[in-house]
């Protein structure tokens, strides 16, 4: 009963984040430039740190330039219908939010459980934070809004893949998994690994952003044209990566083997699950100190934490559809 | 996290006497291998050189995967092998990737820990000269105090915001406050690259003097074991220890028990045993599960999974009794376990004692601890609710004393191929419930007394487990403290105003700050610490 509630609120979050998709994407047809260039910047000079006027750019982002300064002049125009679709677009985010919470939350009352078991939770949980993170992001730097669009795309693949390929009924917990290092490990690499995931976005558009501020007026780079600020996607790409960075190295690096010692006995056994966490987690410290070498560009820097997200996306599905291992909440289709 | 102000370019050398092209090459090569760009290169390397581990078999995780990676690719995989991509971890590719790796971050933190140490050791430098060229600056705004007493106030404020602060006086009745704050980012940085070293030199040490075993212990008194090499069914010592080594302990499986859902997903698992660990000690009881090893000192013992052992007690066809209790693998989640008893010492003679190696017998199949009502080939529930036992009769000779080892799991296929050794019953297998009594073509019998539990257990020690924690967690530390913290400078120059005598008639106070890491709310912190300085000691206490 519970389990089919949680099917149902399931597929509605999944319509809500599409929903907020085509918002945001009529918002980038029908918003007229100046209005998202705008959004872009004019927050972002009130804001704590994220570009304020006595702002100090210590080190110059390798070549990025500032906006352009038509973007700036703000003759307050009236709230025109892109900025309406947007709002909408937020809105219906938060929706979707609450029916994705509502989706886990009544899941794991079916379960009477965590409600992250098998690899299908565990996409709806991290898809879950993810989402937190980003509605997060957007209350304190309204700025940044324009991403929406990216994000909501990304939540509506990952959930889809959940859906289609890693749907598991509802089944209780088999012994291996009843420890409280579970509870820890399990939710520590969730909550890092939906950081990281939204984390990927600005990253994505950072890249992007940087490649039109250079000129380049091919696709991808214009989408560039009505997102914020280079400087500013760099900035948040990195806050979300040192924050979550740390948090994964917990999860993954000390909750998992001390829960895998208590269980199997080692604490590392180089199981395919293991192996990609840790490629994950070498590329990620590749990132930061790229990232702290002044002679490391920004965008290769940010290449490097992209690759990072696409090693934790090989964990998510391809570890668990590919190989054999000793994680059983791997097996994809219930176990 | 950028670092603002590079090393200070090393003193132009003295111009060498002789050029030592080796020396020069061996110190290059030095600093090539203890850069930055080197770091990064090698973690790529080291990112890389970890996949192939994920997508072939691995020995140390499943070597039956090994060999059936051999069945199924005969050409590719000895090469596969000679290349070590069935050992990633332990192959000299993989191991000179770290060590390199880990050369270059000796050689990188080393001088980073004496250049934090000296930063730690001297005090912030004075004030520059012209404080409006900083990235933060607030103008010089007067104040009532003197110039000595201003600046006590602000060194005072800034102390109790936990900046280094230093207060110096100029010739000309200026004064100056210098405030450092953020070195704890460096001390993070450096606590968490050496708390890498530890990690790895805590693995390789584990690696030398750890040891396991595997053993599959049937329930019953009647049939402990003790820790030693040869009672492990398989075992492994670091090459640092000897066999003498392992600690002595001894282990009876009492009872076992498992707990299932309705749909045969297993719930709970305990293990009741008895312990010894004294030789001659007393046995004391203890138990353990899945999750909670027993931990004994020096040695964990871990429950990795269970089954049924079917006791089959044989009567040859002298009348001699024998009862065997053998262990059936389970082959799947419902526990359908396959296992062989043998008997190759049955059917000799009272008169002579002579064995008959054709007379030899053994039984081989499956074992379900719930038959499937439909019929099915499989259990369909891992308890034993309806347990039987289908079991195909073999004679003949077996093939165990040829010296060769043989699988205690499995019959001896190529007996069965040059006919030495026959199948002597039905077309079907034979089922047997418990106690029931299998009457043979030739009147030996065979009954299925009932089964007993078994629990296979892997037992382990690592004498580096907690150093290879500590470093891992003081590694988390200095992570988050490096990750978090931000080295900022602020100083502050307190002159007499212009045209005045000094001391007489209050001070100008300005103020510039420096960043020295990417910090993008310095400027907030830089105007708060400002607005706290101007303020008079009377606005402060009121
Ligand atoms: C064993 C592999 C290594 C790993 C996993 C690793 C990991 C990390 C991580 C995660 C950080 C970010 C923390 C921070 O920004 O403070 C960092 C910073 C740093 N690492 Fe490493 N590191 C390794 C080896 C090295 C080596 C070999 C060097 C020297 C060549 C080095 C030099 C640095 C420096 C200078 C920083 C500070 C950058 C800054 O100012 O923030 N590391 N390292």
């Amino acid at each position: 009963m519970m389990a089919e509630l949680s099917d149902q609120l399931m597929a509605f979050t999944v319509l809500a984040y599409l929903a907020a998709m085509v918002c945001y994407a009529a918002e980038y047809a029908f918003g007229n430039r100046s209005h998202i260039g705008r959004a872009a910047t004019r927050p972002a000079r009130q804001l704590v740190g994220v570009g304020g006027p006595g702002e100090v750019e210590v080190l110059p982002a390798d070549g990025v330039v500032p906006p352009p300064a038509d973007d700036v002049v703000p003759p307050a125009p009236p709230r025109d219908r892109g900025a309406l679709l947007g709002l909408i677009g937020v809105g219906l985010t938060w929706v979707a939010f609450a029916l994705h919470l509502g989706t886990v939350v009544t899941r794991g009352v079916a379960a009477h459980r965590m409600p992250w078991g098998n690899m299908y939770e565990f996409i709806l949980a991290v898809t879950l934070v993810g989402a937190a993170v980003w509605l997060g992001v957007i209350t304190r730097k309204p700025a940044v809004r324009h991403l929406g669009l990216f994000t909501a795309l990304a939540l509506v693949v990952l959930l889809g893949a959940a859906g289609l390929i890693a749907y598991t009924p509802v089944s209780p917990l088999v012994p291996a998994l009843n420890s409280y290092w579970y509870i820890v490990h399990v939710s520590t690499i969730i909550v890092a690994s939906g950081i990281l995931l939204i984390g990927a976005v600005p990253a994505a558009m950072f890249l992007v952003r940087a490649g039109y501020d250079r000129g380049r007026r091919t696709f991808p780079y214009t989408l560039g044209a009505k997102v914020p600020p280079a400087e500013t996607l760099e900035r948040l790409t990195f806050r979300l990566h040192a924050f979550a960075f740390p948090l994964f190295t917990f999860g993954a690096l000390i909750a998992g083997p001390l829960w895998a010692e208590a269980s199997w006995g080692r604490y590392w056994a180089w199981d395919p699950k293991e192996v990609w966490a840790f490629i994950s987690w070498v590329v990620y410290a590749a990132y930061l100190h790229a990232r702290a070498t002044p002679s490391v560009k920004r965008t290769t820097a940010t290449w490097i934490a992209l690759l990072g997200f696409l090693t934790m996306l090989m964990n998510l599905f391809g570890v668990n559809l590919f190989f054999e291992g000793l994680h059983s909440y791997a097996n994809a289709g219930g176990m | 996290m950028t670092v603002v102000e590079e090393r200070p370019a090393p003193a132009a050398e003295p111009p060498p006497r002789r050029p030592n092209r080796l020396w020069a090459l061996l110190r290059n090569s030095w600093r090539q291998l203890t850069s930055m760009r080197t770091a990064l290169v090698l973690l790529f390397l080291l990112a890389v050189a970890a996949i192939p581990g994920s997508v072939l078999p691995q020995r140390t995780i499943n070597p039956e995967n090994v060999a059936g990676y051999f069945r199924e690719h005969p050409d590719l995989a000895p090469v596969l092998s000679r290349l070590g991509g069935f050992d990633v971890y332990a192959s000299p590719w993989f191991a000179s990737i770290y060590l390199l790796l880990f050369t270059s971050l000796v050689g990188c933190v080393i001088p980073r820990l004496l250049d934090h140490v000296r930063a730690l050791r001297t005090v912030p430098p004075d004030a520059p000269r012209r404080l409006e060229r900083l990235p933060e600056h607030a103008a010089a705004e007067p104040r009532p105090d003197d110039p000595a007493a201003a600046a006590a106030g602000v060194a005072a404020g800034l102390r109790r915001h936990r900046f280094r602060t230093v207060v110096r006086e100029r010739p000309d009745g200026t004064w100056t406050v210098s405030g450092e704050k953020g070195l704890l980012k460096e001390t993070g940085n450096l606590l968490f690259h050496f708390a890498l070293l530890a990690v790895l030199i805590g693995v390789g040490f584990g690696h030398w003097y750890g040891w396991n075993g595997n053993r599959l212990l049937v329930q019953g008194n009647d049939l402990g074991f003790c820790n030693s090499v040869t009672q492990y069914d398989e075992s492994s010592l670091g090459p640092r220890l000897d066999a003498a080594d392992l600690p002595f302990f001894c282990l009876r499986l009492t009872d076992f028990e498992a707990t299932y859902q309705s749909n045969g997903q297993p719930k709970t698992f305990g293990a009741q045993a008895t312990v010894q660990t004294e030789h001659d000690g007393p046995w004391r009881p203890t138990e353990f599960t899945v999750n909670h090893p027993l931990r004994l000192s020096q040695a964990n013992v871990h429950l990795l999974g269970h089954g049924y052992a079917p006791i089959l007690r044989f009567t040859d066809r002298f009348g001699q009794q024998q009862t065997r209790i053998v262990p059936f693998l389970p082959r799947d989640q419902m526990l359908t376990s396959e296992g062989v008893a043998q008997f190759p010492d049955v059917n000799i003679d009272p008169k002579t004692n002579q064995r008959d190696e054709d007379l030899q017998v053994a039984f081989e199949g499956v074992y379900l601890p719930t038959v499937d009502p439909k019929g099915g080939p499989a259990s369909v529930f891992p308890a034993e609710r309806e347990p039987a036992l289908f079991l195909t009769a073999y004679r003949g000779n077996l093939g165990v004393d040829a010296g060769l080892p043989g699988s205690v799991y499995a019959l001896d296929r190529g007996q069965l191929a040059n006919g030495q050794l026959k199948q002597v019953s039905g077309e079907r297998p034979q089922r047997l419930t418990p106690g029931q009594t299998w009457t043979l073509d030739d009147g030996t019998k065979l009954e299925f007394v009932g089964t007993r539990q078994f629990a296979t257990l892997a037992v382990r020690y690592d004498p580096t487990q907690p150093l290879v924690l500590g470093g891992a967690v003081l590694g988390l530390l200095g992570l988050m403290l490096s990750l978090s913290g931000h080295r900022r400078r602020v100083w502050f120059r307190v002159s007499p105003p212009a045209g005045s005598e000094a001391g007489t008639g209050g001070s100008l106070m300005e103020a510039g700050g420096l960043p020295r890491t990417d910090y993008p709310g310095f400027h907030e912190e830089f105007e708060q610490v400002v607005a706290a300085a101007r303020r008079t000691p009377e606005e402060r206490t009121p």
